[in-house]
């Protein structure tokens, strides 16, 4: 990337930023012109809701274009593409009528193809940028059937008629609407099962694409399933919640469990993004069953708490796609079997990177902490639905997000523990070399930026309800009483991450003070690692990142179903020598067996039939015409 | 289950006082009132097999039994010489476990003392001379006491550690 | 104000101070059980005052991640202990936390803890990390369940309100769910805090190690506070046992009397916990590393059923 254009990206960054956060602190606007866009012209709404999405596509932004102008310095190719990515996700929230946003969709869609295609020349990357356009451009296609169905039924395609004509549609018709809509904003999103092209799209970009990808591009589904859900069609049944609350369940929990037994650690971060987005859909569910049982304060805490989340998930992704890029970068690969020992060598960006696992792995008291606090609070609130199978599939959430979270920390030991400690598994590891400046400013801004949100939910929670409530048309609630403390609904629970880690650093230095009172001994003896009086410590002694996976390999055998193979070479005068093993245990996803192979399977044989019709002979085709026409007057 | 705790509550504790040994006593003399001061109260052992026959570590087992159970007086056996304050070295050190034994004591933090168990410890016993071994754990790591004997019977193991940590005063 | 501060310090006080107590009484009847006289019960004060004045001795394959772990454990379990009812229904900080907090303080020290275990780079260490973190993981579900079976029948999930009402109205402590749920949390203390059937901490054989193989590498006054944190552990699970399905006899306000029988009434649910803990380890043998699995989800179907039950009988 040109500095001129990194420089340039950083600009618009801290400027969608600004407006970000002056439109979700209330200050709202429209702007129309009539020219720039077909159809019915280019309209743009701000409101909190807008301006929160805004704010994260512009904090995101700005690290990413710092990391770049470090990496790729000087090559011009992708800077067009980077910038109209930027623009795009900044118009998506603020667009206002149906052609804006799929315009600007869409210009989002293939700018992030361009920039995924950086690598051109390796074949993975060009079939990893296929598949992800094909799959947004399925999302595409249901999401103009949807919106074209809701214009066809309210007879406008701006969506302030939508979210006034909703209501007043009948039931069959707003379901399949959602429905349409839903699906579109899911599969961009990277729901379960609309995600496979997650983890082979992200891994392949270079790694500030990836880290706005995941940190941004995806919460855009998320704010498109919060407008269709909540605004354009008005409340709607309970099923639609509790669909958004098993799809999340099982998302956070397909994506945690892959994310354990990948070696890859772009991969690994990018199913750890499906995961996050499951638990901002438990959030939102949640919300949007409360909000058809009535429970209207309850809806917008459960909101709210999704909207914390992806704003955590935003902070803490990017940070670790960064700091996942800069050690990509010094070794030349993404294998954590090629890791290790970076801790000494790398000492910032190792630093910066636990920052983000600790948050990632929801440890009090950074940021990802209270957001799924926050949303295991909203989950237990289901004893005050009246109706008793909802409470049960909230149960069925809440031990689903409690194994995902588990999960999480042990995905997280694993990515910061292989990759970082111990001894290098390889000469490019123990040859690595620190970021530069720019990506250490990058990731140290990132890591404040988990911290203050993990300090800060008196002053965060009440301008997220806020939105929250502005969406569902109701007035702001009061959702925090102490300056320090978050209480909810009375005596129900509270928590104060000031004060916890105030404790904290105190428990910190009390030992230490303890201790120097005591007497013990200052100094330290360094020594080789006790390893049985064994003569060698290699770093083939180490556990890596496929041992360290095993016992979830055994424990979600039933998940995974991996494939086993094992290929013993003999030696050609005596079966008892071996000359040569492999052993292979790849785990196979449910999704792409289930659901994909069949399709395509289906979509091939279907069109190998149809290619009969083109016979080739052009009496034929004239045939066909004369044919089609006689319909389409009979039809008229 | 019910049965195996019903027989454990009936048998009630079965543990025997130590006996005294003054060939023993001698181990104090040498260790000091140091040692004493330091272990007196907890004592953590690390027992290493230099080449072996395992008839010690069979007498060694039988010390955290219930009849001779060294638990009592504080002393404890652990899994790794970092948590270990007293190394308990058996065998005649042969020339393959030599290099594993010096690393062993080099894993241990100091304070530590060494203390040799068995005739084969104190000087190779019946493996003196041999092409395999070195002669004994002093020829490989400072050794602070030596409990004789082939194999030394738990009492005399127990007297002896009592006597190094100074507790049978 | 300076009352509830001075009982703050004083509850902090009793939880690091008695913690390895408690752990020596439970080494002693374990002893007894099997026929032995047993070290003790105030020996772990021996032996952390014998490792204070031992040499540290630290892998040079390590970081400055091994270094801050033991501090991180010692950190969160005297957080944790300022905010657990201990011998007040609501200690000074309480206000700053509840249960699942409680949860995740104890994860930011397993995961720390996991994390030195590979800074070693030795394979006992990434075993016991592999293996120690599995088990936590998998202990999370129950605890949230029965968690929420609490927060059904009492309306919160801070722990000083649970104690209050379940204290002050005995009767919801003789329900099936609550009793249920009672069972599931006594397994995940069981896991977590490393016991037979999970885990035997006095094993010495690496490959059956889960907690002890993360330690195999502290020395020194590093173990001190990695053993210290962890009989601190115990202690604040057993009163979590005992201090929210059992809450009776702990004092509300905050002054000297009350709480010193509140600290009694505590030391004898603690007897009782530590003896049946003591029983079970006795009579059970340490389970394969991969039947824990099945016995945590045995636990989870006990949550289940609390929460059915507490549901369904409303």
């Amino acid at each position: 990337m040109s500095t001129l254009a990194g420089s340039v990206g950083a600009v618009i960054g801290l400027g969608a930023a600004g407006l970000g956060l002056a439109g979700l602190l209330g200050h709202q606007w429209t702007v129309r012109n009539a020219w720039l866009v077909p159809l019915t012209g280019l309209e743009l709404r701000m409101d909190p809701i807008a301006g929160f999405f805004l704010l994260l596509v512009g904090a995101a932004a700005f690290p990413a274009s710092l990391y770049a102008l470090d990496h790729h310095r000087g090559e011009r190719r992708g800077d067009g593409a980077y910038l109209v990515f930027l623009l795009a996700m900044g118009v998506v929230p603020l667009a206002a009528n149906a052609p804006t946003f799929l315009l600007a969709w869409e210009l989002m869609a293939l700018a992030s193809y361009a920039l995924v295609l950086h690598d051109h020349r390796q074949p993975e990357v060009v079939r990893a940028a296929w598949i992800y356009a094909v799959m947004t451009h399925a999302g595409l296609a249901s999401l103009l059937a949807g919106m074209l169905f809701m214009s066809a039924s309210t007879g406008s395609l701006r969506f302030a008629d939508w979210h006034a004509a909703g209501p007043g549609l009948d039931g069959t018709t707003r379901s399949l609407a959602w429905l349409l809509l839903t699906i579109g904003f899911a599969s961009k999103a990277g729901v379960v099962p609309l995600h496979v092209w997650l983890p082979i799209a992200h891994p392949a970009a270079p790694s500030h694409v990836s880290a706005l990808m995941s940190g941004v591009m995806i919460k855009l589904g998320i704010y498109g399933l919060l407008r269709v859900g909540l605004e354009w069609l008005g409340p709607g049944p309970a099923w639609w919640g509790v669909a958004l609350l098993l799809a999340g369940t099982v998302s956070a929990l397909k994506g945690v469990l892959y994310a354990l037994v990948e070696r890859d650690l772009k991969r690994l971060l990018a199913f750890s993004s499906i995961e996050n987005v499951g638990i901002v859909l438990i959030g939102v569910g949640a919300g949007m069953v409360f909000h058809a049982s009535g429970l209207e304060f309850l809806a917008v805490f459960a909101v709210a708490a999704g909207l914390y989340h992806t704003a955590n998930h935003a902070a803490f992704k990017a940070l670790l796609f960064l700091g996942a890029g800069a050690v990509t970068h010094a070794l030349g690969t993404r294998d954590m079997e090629a890791m290790g020992g970076l801790i000494k060598r790398m000492p910032w960006t190792a630093a910066a990177f636990l920052v983000g696992a600790v948050a990632i792995a929801a440890l009090p008291p950074l940021n990802g902490f209270v957001s799924e606090w926050l949303t295991l609070l909203a989950l237990l609130q289901a004893a005050q639905i009246p109706r008793l199978e909802l409470s049960l599939v909230f149960a069925l959430a809440i031990a689903g997000l409690a194994l995902t979270s588990g999960l999480a920390v042990a995905c997280f030991v694993r990515a910061f523990g292989i990759t970082f400690l111990a001894l290098p598994r390889s000469a490019a590891a123990a040859g690595a070399h620190e970021a530069g400046r720019a990506t250490r400013a990058a990731l140290a801004l990132l890591a404040l930026a988990c911290v203050a949100l993990g300090l800060g939910p008196t002053v965060v929670l009440p301008v997220l309800g806020g939105a929250a409530a502005s969406l569902v048309g109701l007035p702001a609630p009061v959702l925090v009483e102490w300056p320090l403390t978050l209480t909810v609904a009375g005596d129900f629970a509270s928590l104060s991450v000031p004060v916890i880690a105030l404790g904290l650093g105190l428990g910190l230095l009390l030992p230490l003070l303890a201790l120097r009172l005591v007497g013990a001994p200052r100094g330290r003896r360094f020594a080789a690692t006790w390893g049985c009086g064994r003569l060698l410590q290699t770093a083939r002694m180490e556990y890596n990142a496929t041992s360290f996976a095993g016992p979830y390999k055994r424990i979600f055998d039933f998940v995974y179903r991996p494939r086993k193979r094992l290929e013993i070479e003999f030696h050609p005068e005596s079966r008892f020598f071996v000359r040569r093993m492999s052993y292979e245990n790849l785990p196979r996803g449910l999704a792409e067996e289930w659901l994909y192979v069949p399709v395509v399977r289906a979509l091939q044989h279907a069109s190998a039939r149809m290619r009969r019709l083109q016979s080739g002979s052009s009496n034929l085709y004239l045939i066909y015409v004369l044919a089609a026409l006689l319909i389409l007057l009979v039809l008229a | 289950m019910i049965r195996q705790l019903s027989v454990g509550l009936r048998a009630g504790v079965v543990t025997e006082p130590p006996a005294g040994d003054p060939a023993l006593e001698a181990i104090g003399a040498q260790l000091g009132a140091e040692v004493h001061r330091r272990f007196g109260r907890s004592l953590h052992i690390r027992q290493v097999d230099a080449g072996s026959c395992n008839g010690c570590e069979l007498e060694i087992g039988g010390l955290t039994g219930p009849h001779y159970d060294l638990e009592r007086f504080g002393l404890h056996f652990v899994a790794s010489p970092r948590h270990a304050d007293c190394l308990l070295v058996t065998g005649p050190v042969t020339l393959n476990m030599a290099e594993a034994l010096r690393r062993t004591w080099e894993a241990t933090p100091d304070p530590k003392i060494v203390i040799a168990a068995g005739d084969c410890g104190r000087d190779g016993g019946i493996f003196r001379g041999s092409y395999a071994v070195v002669g004994g754990v002093a020829a490989v790591v400072p050794v602070d006491g030596i409990i004789p004997g082939c194999p030394p019977s738990p009492k005399a193991l127990l007297a002896g550690l009592l006597d190094a940590i100074g507790r049978r005063r | 104000m300076t009352a509830a501060a001075l009982a703050a310090v004083a509850q902090t006080l009793l939880v690091a101070a008695g913690a390895p107590l408690l752990v020596g009484l439970l080494r002693t009847l374990k002893a007894r059980l099997a026929g032995r006289r047993g070290p003790n019960p105030w020996q772990p004060y021996f032996d952390l005052a014998k490792l204070l004045r031992k040499e540290t001795v630290v892998s040079e394959t390590t970081s400055w991640v091994f270094g801050v772990t033991p501090y991180v454990l010692a950190a969160t379990m005297l957080v944790a202990a300022a905010v657990v009812p201990v011998i007040v229904t609501r200690p000074a900080l309480a206000f700053a936390g509840n249960v699942v907090l409680l949860m995740y303080l104890f994860m930011l020290g397993t995961f720390f803890l996991a994390l030195a275990g590979l800074d070693s780079g030795s394979a006992f260490g990434g075993m016991g990390s592999s293996r120690g973190i599995a088990v936590a993981a998998l202990a999370e579900p129950t605890i949230m369940l029965a968690v929420f079976a609490l927060a059904i029948r009492t309306g919160t999930i801070n722990l000083g309100g649970v104690a209050e009402r379940i204290g002050s109205d005995p009767v919801l402590a003789a329900h099936p769910g609550h009793l249920l749920a009672f069972l599931a949390f006594f397994i995940v203390m069981v896991a977590e805090n490393g016991r037979l059937p999970v885990d035997n901490p006095a094993t010495h054989l690496e490959l059956t190690m889960i907690h002890e193989a993360m330690v195999l590498e502290y020395s020194g006054h590093y173990l001190a506070l990695v053993e210290w944190a962890g009989a601190m552990k115990l202690f604040l699970f057993l009163t979590l046992l005992a201090n929210l399905f059992f809450p009776w006899w702990i004092p509300s306000d905050v002054a000297a009397l009350p709480m010193l029988l509140g600290a009694l009434a505590l030391a004898g649910k603690l007897v009782l916990l530590a003896a049946a803990l003591a029983v079970i380890e006795t009579v059970v043998a340490k389970l394969r590393l991969f039947r824990v699995p099945e016995l945590l989800a045995g636990s989870f179907a006990l949550a289940v059923l609390s929460v059915a039950s507490v549901v369904l009988l409303k």
